[in-house]
């Protein structure tokens, strides 16, 4: 959308992050929220007890070596995790500074970091780039999940600009805009951690590309509180998510077989 | 032959310090205050090399009331005891604080703490604490008769005779202690205890 209001003039002011166009906008933040616009989209939702992220999947093979690692979803530290869409091998940089600078928090405090100064601080940095130093943005969009004992459960959504704010439920990546109109329709304030996992699932299989929703193109991960009060992250098994998607009538029974 | 010491009681924690500035022979003031009110639930008494003591807590302080703006959530007593002590462990092998502390706070969710941190960037969580050669005395008197759950007139009761221990026992004691209190209602100075008065001088 914004791609297709460029004019020639653009050109000149597009090259380099650190300045503005006549218009008054940054063209190089601009375009990296384009890049991400093209990638495989996330969705994140603020239940009563927990909340819930899931992703989908553009890297799907035969081939691929399935191993504990995902593609989507990433533990920053024991009471935060997010999702990601945009180019992976920048968003692997910025998890990692988030995971340092959880860490150095904690070891300064002997506390986990409050999510919201996570977030911010991850975005302080990435608002770095789009003011100094001449180097392009990251391509990628955060979904941050976690529990804290001042705002228990929050989800927050950041982009390449360094901006972020606090979300019930937010979509990123490809066909953000028609899943958050969905979500802003169906979402309740008093959902739980189940009826969230129900909406996620729903709002990417009507969102996604593809035409059946099979658990080797998902990845579904949640923050919620234990019994004994401790936050877990637990991102599901690809059969205890056929079994979800089988239930909650998202997808077809395998039919095919591979 | 500073004295500072404190205990936690039943939903408040107390420390007393004495109030001398002495340098060498010479007491430049009896009436210093040692206990700095670090944010709205929490005290820092400490004791040292005055101008250490001052800079060092200052610091604290200010890093305090910062992470209060930025972040609109006070520190609890135990992240602030831990910052605290991360700051003298940074300097310690470079440019040390001779600075010795007993923070005390109190936060809703946990009740009254006491943190003991010395000069090295020790940290202890504790009952009672002390610093300096009073607390010879001190924590043997705290010894005999504190026990958990104490009331604030239990509490300043051990405090008094803890003071008058020291009055009595140690060879250049203070003469003045001040004496500060947190609870629910927020970190406060409770009472002086003086028996030498700054006289003041007649008018010509």
């Amino acid at each position: 959308n914004c791609g297709s209001a460029l004019t020639k003039m653009s050109r000149r002011y597009d090259s380099r992050t650190t300045i503005f166009s006549p218009e008054g906008r940054l063209y190089q933040v601009e375009y990296a929220m384009e890049a991400i616009g093209n990638a495989g989209s996330a969705i994140g939702i603020l239940s009563k007890d927990g909340v819930v992220l899931v992703g989908e999947k553009k890297v799907t093979s035969k081939l691929l070596q399935t191993s504990t690692s995902t593609e989507k979803m990433y533990k920053i530290d024991d009471h935060v995790a997010c999702a990601v869409a945009g180019i992976m091998s920048d968003a692997n940089i910025l998890i990692n500074t988030a995971r340092v600078q959880a860490q150095r928090y904690t070891y300064a405090y002997q506390e986990p970091m409050p999510v919201e100064q996570l977030v911010q601080s991850l975005c302080d940095t990435k608002q770095g780039y789009t003011q100094f130093g001449g180097l392009r943005p990251f391509g990628v969009s955060f979904l941050f999940a976690g529990w804290d004992k001042n705002y228990g459960f929050q989800l927050y959504m950041s982009d390449p600009s360094g901006n972020y704010s606090g979300w019930k439920a937010a979509a990123i990546g490809a066909n953000n805009q028609a899943a958050q109109s969905m979500l802003k329709q169906d979402y309740k304030d008093e959902i739980t951690r189940e009826e969230a996992v129900q909406l996620a699932l729903k709002v990417l299989s009507k969102t996604m590309d593809s035409t059946s929703l099979t658990s080797e193109k998902l990845e579904l991960a949640e923050v919620f509180l234990t019994p004994s009060g401790n936050v877990k992250y637990q991102v599901c098994s690809s059969d205890s998510l056929s079994k979800l998607l089988l239930k909650f009538g998202v997808t077809q029974p395998a039919a095919e077989t591979s | 032959m500073e004295c500072v010491f404190g205990l936690v009681g039943n939903d408040f924690a107390v420390v007393a310090a004495d109030t001398s500035a002495v340098h060498s022979i010479l007491v430049h003031k009896s009436n210093e205050d040692k206990i700095m009110i670090l944010d709205s639930h929490k005290l820092i008494a400490a004791s040292g090399e005055s101008g250490d003591r001052v800079q060092f807590t200052e610091y604290i302080q200010k890093n305090v009331a910062l992470y209060q703006f930025r972040n609109g959530i006070p520190l609890t007593t135990a992240a602030a005891a831990n910052f605290t002590r991360g700051e003298l462990a940074t300097a310690l092998r470079k440019n040390p604080y001779f600075v010795n502390i007993l923070l005390a706070g109190y936060d809703k969710e946990t009740g009254p703490s006491l943190y003991y941190i010395d000069y090295i960037a020790t940290l202890h969580k504790v009952d009672k604490g002390a610093f300096g050669y009073g607390s010879y005395f001190s924590l043997a008197m705290m010894d005999r008769h504190y026990h958990s759950g104490m009331t604030v007139e239990e509490a300043i009761d051990l405090v008094d005779k803890c003071i008058m221990e020291i009055r009595s026992r140690l060879v250049v004691a203070p003469p003045n202690f001040v004496i500060k209190i947190v609870d629910k209602d927020g970190a406060r100075e409770y009472a002086w205890r003086e028996s030498v008065k700054d006289a003041t001088v007649a008018s010509a």
